[in-house]
């Protein structure tokens, strides 16, 4: 399997209730101030709809969402350009994707008032043509997504898998005890 | 852009229409050639058009950051327009005839929505679907994808016709005159990709409605509008059609005009194709502001237009479709469970009844119901539209339809089952009340992703919908009843001119600054099919309009006499009145106090007009020679790569239909009803081109047209590689030739 496009959900604490109109502000300055590598193109605004994005940052590489499908906000990264390197070194490009921006974020949300969860994350393969939601794609995956969580996080760990066939492959993580970020970011690197 | 693509590609083979198959894969090569930089920008722009892929803000690379223009410095460097980055994002629109989509369909939308957009697919106010922020690269495969259910994005933009819109209440409204559901699937079927509406000079939208009085089909704002209406004849009752046409908002709105007060539907089709001819040939080509057909009639008179279109009409080639596709049944639709009555008691409940006093709507049929479900701003998440599928398939047969209002509409549902489908509506984040009320507001794309956009309608929207909605039982019901449109700039998206309270995006300088600002429409009519516009009074500043809404509602309840309608209200009292009421509400505080007036909802960038683009509404003018050469050319580089494949056969037959292609295309100068019958093409090419020597090149003389000849005769032969290679070449000249040979005869079109 030729794994592209994935996808990581970081999940904001659940004590923290963010204002989602600040994150629009967060990512128009984002652009201004060319605060991540990629070509940073525009904000949309979906905080109208309910479960799904509400606020997007869009880049010609990935996506940037503040999202609260499933009842759950979080940032997600969504690699939309191809990646280069092994299955578990793309996971890892989406993983510091996401954790970067989240990092981003907790020190510019107002008054370090936001925490990302470091104990929960979702990995999803956006793109049904190579990841339709099945056993196969799910015997595939597992081994590539269970060594990048043991390598990275060096802790034991759960997962559960999205178990409707017409939704994405998805695999919930859930670590047995918190990462400290900065030192993921750097073996990430 | 998704590096899965040709997956699709192997996956579906088989499973969808050969037509559309074709159509695809033709399109996929141009992506190829444009990419290769051997089709020209305007042709590939008018091309992608014609196939819903359309252009979005920021693409021509660059976007004001609220403080500077900023370079948006894409990879690839080759456009797909002119000045239109190639990897800049895109939006795709999906042609949803009369709204008419399926349980399955709604699941594929959900799937495209996640993979290639943003997780939200946008219902239009032609019932369309729009998907935002895709790649044209990733175009083909959502097509593909699209074509394995039967729907289609071919024409959905560009100088064609539209989506056929029609009520989404037909069949089950209880006062219409006939179901026109079948009238509607035919007319989209016989247009679409129909050989005489391939050169018009900008777009042509046409819809159905089932009466007169609703506002569900439109038709007084459509190119061509068809009211079902019935007449006795001797004694029995025979079904026609009231046609209108020439209607069409924009920046110059006009009403339709009355075409025919009763045509026969056997007489529908071949009307419409005899308009879209005399719409091709006379219509206007240069000056895009005057090239939709409403001029066009303004500019003949009613009386000249019918005789030219009657005289078309009588030298028409018959075809056998303009009875086959009228000779239609009523609709097939079917319920899923018996029809009964509401649960005894099911009223008591506040959130339940506030829901079905304003999303349910009685069918004819007794015992069932329509419910509508209302979508914010139009759109809705991948998860929701796999919701709304479970939802229709639980409670009906698979019986649900896009709306003009940006909303979905679930028709057969048994009443009995209301009270379990709010609920299930409901644990989905469907289940809002106020449908085709004042928080029911219909918005355009606005500077959200259009290149036009002045101001921000959906932001706009968002903010009174939020405001509206908070305080929406409290409103007195004439307010609640009142309709709100609003459009990002003069160009009537979001339908401006026909509600009780428009806005228009516009822009004003203040105090040094420039500030957003809506005009404010009034006058209007939704009923009737639309039946009046109105006219800008004044333009407030956008962040006051919440305020100016207020104070108009609040004047017109106040004031109100007796059941008048706020379009009544607003003549009687008179616009300056009107004008006095939004008085004091234009002067904004310095910026330094409140800076807030200042910039866009939901925007934190200070306004700006910079990002203002050139639309892709217009199309590109590309002549129907320009296409046909086009394809020829596509053609040639298959033959080439079958080449390059060792299939010889496949190249060398290949290389002669580029040729064929391309003698078409010079025969359409002068003869647009050449067919696709190589000895006709041939025979009508020798006549018109060779015997008068207008193909022959001034050194070469008539060897490149011997070309063509000598390929024809050698049909059924075997190719091996030489001759096949020859066969190639000679095609490739014979296109070049083709070209000069247009250069020198057709006409001068910039």
């Amino acid at each position: 399997m030729e794994l592209q496009h994935i996808t990581v959900k970081v999940f904001v604490e659940d004590a923290c209730q963010p204002d989602l109109e600040t994150f629009i502000n967060i990512f128009h300055a984002w652009i201004q101030k060319e605060r991540l590598d990629e070509l940073l193109i525009d904000v949309a605004d979906y905080r109208h709809v309910r479960g799904g994005p509400e606020v997007l940052l869009v880049t010609d590489q990935a996506d940037y969402c503040m999202d609260s499908a499933d009842e759950r906000l979080g940032l997600v990264y969504s690699r939309k350009g191809p990646a280069n390197g092994s299955a578990q070194e793309r996971i890892g490009q989406a993983l510091s994707g996401a954790l970067k921006a989240c990092r981003l974020l907790e020190s510019e949300y107002d008054a370090g008032n936001l925490r990302f969860s470091r104990q929960n994350f979702e990995v999803l393969i956006n793109d049904r043509a190579i990841a339709p939601n099945t056993e196969d794609t799910h015997t595939q995956f597992l081994p590539d997504l269970e060594n990048f969580v043991s390598t990275t996080f060096g802790c034991g760990f759960q997962t559960e898998r999205e178990t409707d066939a017409r939704r994405r492959y998805r695999l919930r993580v859930q670590l047995e005890k918190p990462f400290e970020l900065e030192s993921v970011l750097k073996k990430l690197s | 852009m998704k590096t899965s693509n040709s997956l699709w590609t192997k996956k579906l083979a088989g499973k969808i229409d050969p037509r559309l198959a074709d159509e695809i894969d033709e399109f996929e090569t141009t992506i190829d050639l444009r990419s290769q930089g051997k089709v020209d920008e305007k042709l590939f722009a008018e091309t992608r058009l014609r196939r819903g892929v359309y252009g979005q803000r920021y693409d021509n690379g660059q976007r004001y950051d609220g403080k500077q223009t900023r370079k948006l410095e894409y990879e690839e460097r080759h456009t797909k327009g002119p000045n239109t980055a190639w990897d800049a994002p895109g939006m795709q629109r999906i042609k949803i005839p009369y709204g008419g989509v399926t349980p399955e369909q709604l699941e594929l939308m959900a799937e495209l929505a996640e993979e290639y957009s943003d997780d939200i697919a946008h219902v239009t106010t032609r019932q369309d679907f729009q998907l935002h922020f895709v790649h044209v690269n990733d175009t083909p495969a959502i097509m593909r994808r699209l074509a394995a259910v039967g729907i289609t994005t071919q024409e959905a933009c560009g100088n064609s016709v539209r989506n056929v819109t029609g009520c989404p209440f037909a069949g089950v409204c209880r006062d219409e005159i006939f179901d026109v559901t079948p009238y509607a699937r035919a007319v989209s079927e016989f247009l679409l990709g129909h050989p005489d509406c391939q050169d018009f000079g900008r777009k042509f939208k046409p819809a159905l409605s089932g009466c007169r009085q609703h506002s569900c089909g439109l038709t007084t704002m459509h190119d061509f509008g068809l009211e079902a209406a019935v007449r006795q004849n001797n004694g029995t009752e025979e079904r026609g059609f009231r046609l209108l046409v020439g209607g069409g908002l924009g920046a110059v709105p006009h009403q339709a005009k009355l075409y025919d007060e009763f045509m026969k539907p056997e007489e529908v089709l071949p009307t419409a194709q005899a308009i879209a001819r005399v719409f091709a040939r006379l219509g206007e080509k240069k000056n895009r502001n005057r090239a939709r057909i409403k001029f066009l009639i303004t500019d003949l008179g009613m009386e000249e237009f019918k005789r030219l279109v009657e005289e078309e009409r009588k030298i028409l080639p018959p075809d056998p479709k303009w009875s086959e596709l009228m000779q239609v049944a009523e609709s097939t639709e079917t319920p899923l469970k018996p029809g009964a009555e509401l649960p005894d008691g099911a009223l008591d409940n506040e959130d339940f009844r506030q829901w079905y006093d304003t999303n349910v709507r009685l069918q004819r049929q007794d015992g069932y119901a329509v419910a509508t479900v209302n979508l914010p701003l139009g759109d809705i998440t991948g998860d929701q539209l796999r919701d709304l599928a479970d939802i229709v398939r639980e409670f009906t047969n698979g019986t649900v339809r896009t709306t003009v209002e940006q909303n979905f509409v679930i028709r057969w549902v048994s009443k009995a089952d209301l009270p379990a489908l709010h609920a299930a509506l409901n644990a989905v984040g469907l289940g809002d009340p106020g449908a085709g009320n004042i928080v029911d507001i219909v918005a355009c794309p606005g500077t959200d992703t259009c290149k036009l956009g002045i101001s921000s309608s959906r932001g706009l929207a968002a903010a009174l919908r939020t405001t509206l909605a908070e305080n929406f039982f409290n409103l007195d019901q004439a307010v609640k009843d009142l309709h709100i449109k609003i459009s990002g700039c003069f160009n009537s998206c979001g339908q401006h001119h026909i509600c009780d309270i428009g806005f228009y995006g516009v822009s004003r300088r203040v105090n040094g600054y420039k500030v957003p600002h809506f005009q404010v429409v009034l006058g209007g009519e939704w009923e009737n099919n639309a039946a009046s516009y109105g006219l800008p009074v004044a333009a407030v500043p956008s962040k006051s309009v919440p305020q100016a809404v207020e104070l108009l509602t609040d004047r017109y309840v106040k004031d109100r006499q007796g059941d008048e309608k706020f379009k009544e209200f607003v003549k009687r009292i008179g616009k300056v009145e009107v004008k006095k009421i939004l008085d004091g509400i234009g002067a904004l505080p310095p910026y330094a106090e409140d800076s807030s007036f200042y910039v866009d909802w939901a925007d934190p960038r200070e306004y700006s007009t910079e990002d203002i683009g050139v639309g892709e509404c217009a199309g590109e003018v590309v002549s129907l020679v320009d296409f046909e050469l086009a394809a020829a050319e596509r053609l040639s580089f298959e033959a080439n790569v079958a080449l390059d494949e060792g299939d010889p056969q496949k190249a060398g037959e290949t290389a002669y239909r580029a040729m064929l292609r391309a003698a078409k295309g010079l025969i359409k100068i002068e003869y647009l009803d050449i067919n696709d019958d190589p000895n006709k093409i041939v025979s009508e090419f020798r006549t018109r081109f060779y015997d008068t020597e207008k193909i022959f090149d001034p050194f070469a003389g008539g060897k490149f047209a011997n070309y063509l000849f000598a390929a024809h005769d050698r049909q059924g032969e075997a190719y091996n590689a030489e001759k096949a290679h020859h066969t190639v070449e000679e095609a490739q000249l014979f296109i070049e030739c083709a070209h000069s040979c247009y250069a020198r005869l057709g006409p001068e079109v910039s």
